[in-house]
């Protein structure tokens, strides 16, 4: 019979895993499930979906903490400033309402799909992940974590305890875009996370991220520093250029071919700089 | 554990990691949350936790603790339906009723947050539930009026059944998460069977010695192999018995059974694959139609070329007249598999009764599974016996056998109740699938646009067996001309084995493929000829008084001008909506583009040719009730509710004194499939038929005249008015069998038809029902995507024996008319879930108005026809139509997905640029 552990306590977890053989970590259950249809449930779980330190969001001086257990649902339900109003929109475009109130976006970055809706916005807004095992705590960038196709670096007894945004100098705002075939439910064919940080009109610093073109979601470095300097305007989308987006390597399958991926994301990019620019006015 | 279900703690000591679904269902009984996927795809089994919407699949029980769950169950307040149930069931939002509770939950968590919201937030709330029925306008509308609460539905009073909006008979136990499915009725004692399938498109496989699995995995009792079927080969047609129940060597698709382990079920799905005494050897396989006529190997040994058969109309010299046309068109068309998707997956129980066999399981055919499972046991067919359960959504694709066969084996060879229900990905991988089809066309026409003559060649891919796939080559040349008169035709079909899942009957049997061939000539010839598109479609369309190409003179029920006129104001309205949406600089900012587009069908109804009847039996019973023997399954298309409406407007008596008997081989007579759009046409004009005779046997107990008034009240007949009225107790009829019937009425129809002649001439079907329907779309020119913004749909149906299930009818062939053309591709092996396999959600729907035609048929049921499958078939052409219109491409292939829409649109830019100025 397969053990469950479910400690209301973050060390406890935390020893549950630094064991000779740890558990699978579950929280929402969204991948976990769906990837044992007709398969016997026989994996050691620890569901840490009981410990209070890894709930809620709060604003830490120079970033928000989104603790680990933090739903879609409790996303986009929270109050937050306009800096997550991309994450509030990408957690109402995963799955559908069910999938929001239980799916984690800690889960979702840990599962890492290269399709992963969390993954290009919390990317474009330097988020970092805080690790923690029975040996001690770190800190690294989403956009290192991710390391490939359900690649993560987390390491054997590591439990991903919160999602850190930091807090942008000026005026932080954001757009999330998702292209797929259909309404609700589906997975993406590409979208873009485009955070920019505005002061007196003028871009100060951007992020943006690319997602379901490659392994993993990708920053475009190049085109961030092509709109830094320049008056958020509905112009600005016109400095994105095909030649930002060749670092992308979408392949083809069932849902588009990788032309069509790398075209669409550019059009979702210049689409979102222009819903920026519009709500600035 | 402590968990709390509708208000009621339980104790739970199991593994905390079991899915709260099936502690629902399985401890708890609670079998009203319903399992589509498993996997968080479906929604089917929405609960609501601590008042939050989840899927009680994804969710580990452990985390219920402490947190209230509340199940579809849980939505009556002592006893009382809740105002949403009450307006689910005054709306018709249920059809199957699988999807049902989930969308009751998600609805529930809406409401309690917002007691009256928007249509966006409906939708919101609703998109995580899939529905393959309704095409959720129902849904929708039902939500919107739960504010207010609305009185239960009464049944028609008497004589007046007939045109009302009845409720459905069978609603308030879908509503109530009452109705039993093919997974809801296993017994305690049942043991479990699993069917391990083909991982390879083509191979040969030996099986070797089973006794070291037995003995690895105790409570593992047997394992089947094709020598435990005592006649291995079924199939639709009597002489094409070609599909084994279990392969005997050979795999002939990815997804085909080779094995069935039966034993406690924790033992079945603990069997590993890789513990299996099962060698492959794969092979090549035979995709597609091209590589199976070139293939120097063959599918099936026995089947020369690959091919299954051909066969066509011809009238007239096509060919000839051509070069007398002053227009002509030609295209080919391509489409790919489909999967019907229906929510609930394939399920069903056995048990041995002294020398016979009772199968309960989900189908839209008893008896004809009752007799393809007694030759399989090589059993007489009265020796088996059929119950069917609800039918959580056919759509054709339980009209093929599922689990019945291993079954029917399994618990013959062991003496006990044996169960197997499939998983989603088996499902999709082992059912049927709508055919691919590759047709080309040529449509001429005179200058004034009418159409002169007409060829069609249509090659099917069938997969690997036969299945339906010879109904779907007989039915498309009927119908390939369009709902045209065309003097002169030459229309082919032909269906191809390949290393496929066999392709098998899908709504509407191959003329929604044909259908987006012929109504592109259509929108060509318009084009061609500077005529109006809807206008070229009324100068041809099929009138009381022409013959089709089969030599069939149409005498009566032709209604297609009629829709095509009640579609004109809108078809004007939003092309000017669109031209001037297009003509705004917003529009071209936001690179969106709009287009009306215009689809019209023809549907025979009922078999191809051939014989398809049905019997209905109604009796008056000692409780003075009346008794429906119906053998008509209704699979959520509403025929319990149909078939009692008719019944009681012949009997003359009020419907609500009528019940009915659904489906068991053993206590109904055989009123054939459900298919084909028949069952209100032919059942129910057995139906009334039935009626029609205990009206007379109770008029001739009192010597009364044709059109007394029956009452039945006190225990008594009472028969006639006033001085004549007649009254005769119940109590000194005597009993004609134990259930307590007195007088039983029968009924038989079978719609008249002829054989072709080796031309394809005759009388292929009885009548036809006619549609037209006119779409507006919205294209997104960067990104090749499409959203339907609005439907018309005006249909002939003859007689509208419910006209609100007839409009749910035409709702859910809509959607899933907008699924073939816009998402819906099946790819063996890459698209068995429903994540992967697109669905339209409630998202994705348009606004649907329906026009209802009634131009009465004679030979149907107070004038009816059916409207099964016409919903579905125009769409697709109609929503292509509308591409066109907005961005001027011409598609070919569907489905039309976002990359393949923005490369054609790409093409079509690149080629006027290239054009000389």
């Amino acid at each position: 019979m397969a053990a469950y552990a479910r400690p209301a306590d973050l060390s406890e977890a935390l020893a549950i895993l630094a064991s000779p053989r740890p558990p699978l970590i579950l929280a929402g259950g969204t991948d976990y499930y769906p990837a044992r249809v007709g398969k016997p449930l026989n994996d050691d779980l620890l569901d840490i979906t009981a410990i209070p330190d890894l709930r809620g969001i709060q604003d830490a001086a120079n970033h928000w903490r989104i603790g680990a257990t933090v739903t879609w649902g409790e996303i986009a339900a929270a109050e937050l400033p306009p800096l997550f109003d991309g994450l509030r929109q990408a957690a109402r475009e995963v799955g559908g309402a069910q999938v929001q109130n239980a799916g984690t976006l800690a889960g979702n970055l840990c599962n890492a799909s290269p399709a992963a809706d969390g993954a290009p916005m919390l990317m474009a807004m330097d988020a970092r992940l805080e690790l923690q095992s029975k040996g001690g705590r770190r800190e690294m960038p989403l956009a290192q974590f991710i390391s490939g196709n359900r690649r993560t670096q987390l390491q054997p007894g590591e439990l991903v305890t919160a999602i850190l945004v930091p807090k942008p100098a000026y005026q932080g705002r954001s757009v999330f875009l998702k292209l797929g075939a259909r309404r609700y439910l589906v997975i993406s064919i590409a979208m873009v996370g485009v955070m920019l940080d505005v002061a007196d009109g003028i871009v100060q610093q951007a992020g943006l991220a690319i997602g379901a073109c490659s392994a993993a979601a990708k920053r475009l470095p190049e085109l961030e520093q092509a709109l830094v300097g320049h008056k958020l305007a509905p112009a600005l989308a016109q400095r994105v250029l095909p030649e930002h987006f060749a670092s992308l390597s979408p392949i083809d399958d069932i849902r588009a071919d990788a032309a069509y991926r790398r075209d669409s994301a550019m059009i979702l990019t210049r689409r979102a700089i222009a819903a920026l620019a519009i709500q600035k006015t | 554990m402590r968990i709390v279900v509708n208000g009621k703690a339980h104790t739970y000591e199991g593994p905390g990691g079991k899915r709260l679904a099936d502690l629902l269902r399985d401890d708890l009984g609670l079998i009203g949350t319903k399992i589509g996927c498993n996997a968080g795809d479906c929604g089917a089994c929405t609960v609501l936790m601590d008042g939050k919407q989840v899927c009680a699949c994804l969710t580990p029980v452990a985390q219920a603790e402490g947190k209230p769950v509340v199940t579809v169950e849980g939505l009556e307040a002592h006893g009382t339906l809740s105002r949403l149930q009450r307006a689910f069931l005054a709306h018709g939002a249920a059809q199957c009723g699988i999807c049902t509770p989930g969308m009751l939950v998600a609805a529930t968590d809406l409401l309690a947050a917002k007691s009256r919201p928007s249509r966006q937030e409906v939708m919101d709330a609703l998109g995580g539930v899939l529905c393959r029925c309704t095409g959720y306008q129902k849904i929708v509308e039902a939500v919107l009026a739960a504010s207010r609460t609305l009185p239960l539905p009464e049944a028609p009073p008497q004589g007046e059944a007939v045109g009302a909006r009845a409720a459905k008979v069978d609603g308030l136990a879908k509503l109530r998460g009452h109705e039993r499915y093919g997974a809801d009725t296993i017994p305690a004692d049942a043991i479990w069977l699993r069917i391990l399938r083909a991982p390879h498109h083509r191979a040969s496989f030996t099986v070797g010695d089973t006794a070291p699995l037995l003995q690895k995995y105790p409570g593992l009792v047997r394992v089947l192999t094709a020598a435990d079927v005592p006649f291995n080969g079924y199939g639709i047609y009597p002489h094409i018995k070609d599909q084994p129940v279990l392969a005997d060597g050979i795999v002939r698709y990815r997804g085909e059974a080779v094995l069935a382990l039966v034993g406690s079920r924790d033992a079945v799905e603990a069997v590993r694959e890789e513990d299996l005494p099962l060698a492959y050897l794969p092979e090549d396989p035979i995709h597609g139609v091209k590589a199976a006529i070139a293939a120097d190997k063959l599918v099936q040994a026995d089947k020369p070329g690959n091919m299954l058969l051909e066969g066509g109309v011809i009238r007239g010299d096509a060919d000839g007249m051509f070069s007398q046309c002053a227009a002509f068109s030609e295209g080919h068309f391509q489409t790919a598999f489909v999967e019907h998707a229906y929510i609930e997956p394939e399920a069903g129980w056995a048990r041995r009764v002294g020398d016979r066999i009772e199968i309960h399981a989900t189908t839209q055919t008893p008896y004809m599974d009752r007799d393809e499972v007694a030759n399989l046991m090589r059993m007489a067919p009265d020796l088996i016996r059929i119950v069917p359960t609800a039918c959580g959504g056919g759509f054709g694709g339980k009209l093929d056998l599922s689990v019945q066969p291993l079954l029917a084996v399994a618990t013959w060879l062991l003496n006990r109740p044996v169960a197997c229900i499939y998983t989603r990905p088996e499902s999709m991988a082992a059912s049927t699938k709508r055919h691919p089809a590759t047709v080309t066309v040529k449509f001429g026409s005179d200058a004034e646009g009418h159409l002169q003559a007409v060829r069609t060649h249509a090659d099917f891919d069938t997969g690997a067996y036969a299945s339906w796939g010879p109904t779907v080559a007989n039915r498309v040349p009927v119908h390939a001309t369009g709902p045209y008169f065309v003097p002169h035709v030459h229309n082919w079909g032909r269906a191809f084995f390949t290393n496929a899942p066999p392709a098998g009957a899908f709504r509407g049997f191959g003329v929604p493929q044909a259908a987006i061939a012929h109504e592109c000539m259509m929108d060509d010839l318009a084009k061609q000829l500077g005529l109006d598109r809807l206008e070229i479609r009324r100068r041809n369309a099929l009138r009381v008084g022409q013959t089709t190409a089969t030599g069939q003179l149409l005498e009566h029920s032709a209604g297609l001008p009629a829709c095509l006129d009640a579609l004109a104001e809108r078809w004007q309205e939003w092309q000017d909506a669109a031209d001037g949406f297009n003509a705004k600089p917003a529009a071209r900012r936001k690179s969106v583009k709009r287009g009306v587009g215009i689809g019209c069908m023809w549907y025979g109804i009922g078999n191809t040719s051939l014989s398809n009847p049905s019997t209905m039996r109604v009796s008056l019973r000692a409780d003075g009730r009346f008794m429906l023997y119906n053998g008509a399954l209704d699979i959520g298309q509403g025929s319990n509710t149909i078939m009692m409406q008719i019944v009681a407007d012949a009997v003359g008596a009020p419907m609500a004194l009528f019940d009915l008997i659904a489906g068991d081989t053993d206590r109904t007579a055989d009123a054939g499939k459900t298919s084909a759009s028949r069952q209100t046409f032919v059942s129910g004009r057995a139906a009334q038929e039935a009626g029609l005779d205990l009206r007379r046997q109770i008029l001739r107990l009192a010597n009364a005249a044709e059109d007394a008034r029956i009452h039945v009240a006190d225990g008594a007949l009472h028969i006639g008015e006033n001085a004549a009225m007649r009254v005769i107790r119940l109590a000194d009829l005597p009993r004609l069998n134990e259930d307590g019937d007195l007088l039983l009425g029968e009924g038989r129809f079978d719609p008249p038809t002829t054989m072709p002649d080796e031309n394809g001439q005759g009388i292929p079907y009885a009548t036809y029902a006619f549609a037209a329907q006119i779409a507006l779309v919205e294209v997104d020119v960067e990104l090749g995507k499409v959203r339907v913004l609005k439907m018309a749909a005006a249909h002939d149906v003859g007689r509208a024996i419910n006209p609100q299930q007839v409009e749910g009818q035409i709702h859910g062939g809509i959607a899933q008319g907008l699924g073939l053309a816009l998402m819906e591709e099946y790819l063996p092996g890459r698209t068995e879930n429903l994540h992967d396999y697109l669905i339209p959600t409630v998202g994705d729907m348009p606004e649907i108005e329906v026009m209802l035609i009634e131009d009465a048929e004679p030979l149907g049921p107070y004038g009816a026809k059916g409207v099964g499958e016409p919903g579905l078939v125009p769409t697709a052409p109609a929503i292509l139509g509308g591409i066109r219109h907005a961005v001027g491409v011409r598609v070919t292939e569907v489905p039309i997905l976002p990359h393949r829409l923005r490369k054609a649109i790409m093409a079509q830019s690149q080629a006027k640029e290239a054009q000389p100025a």
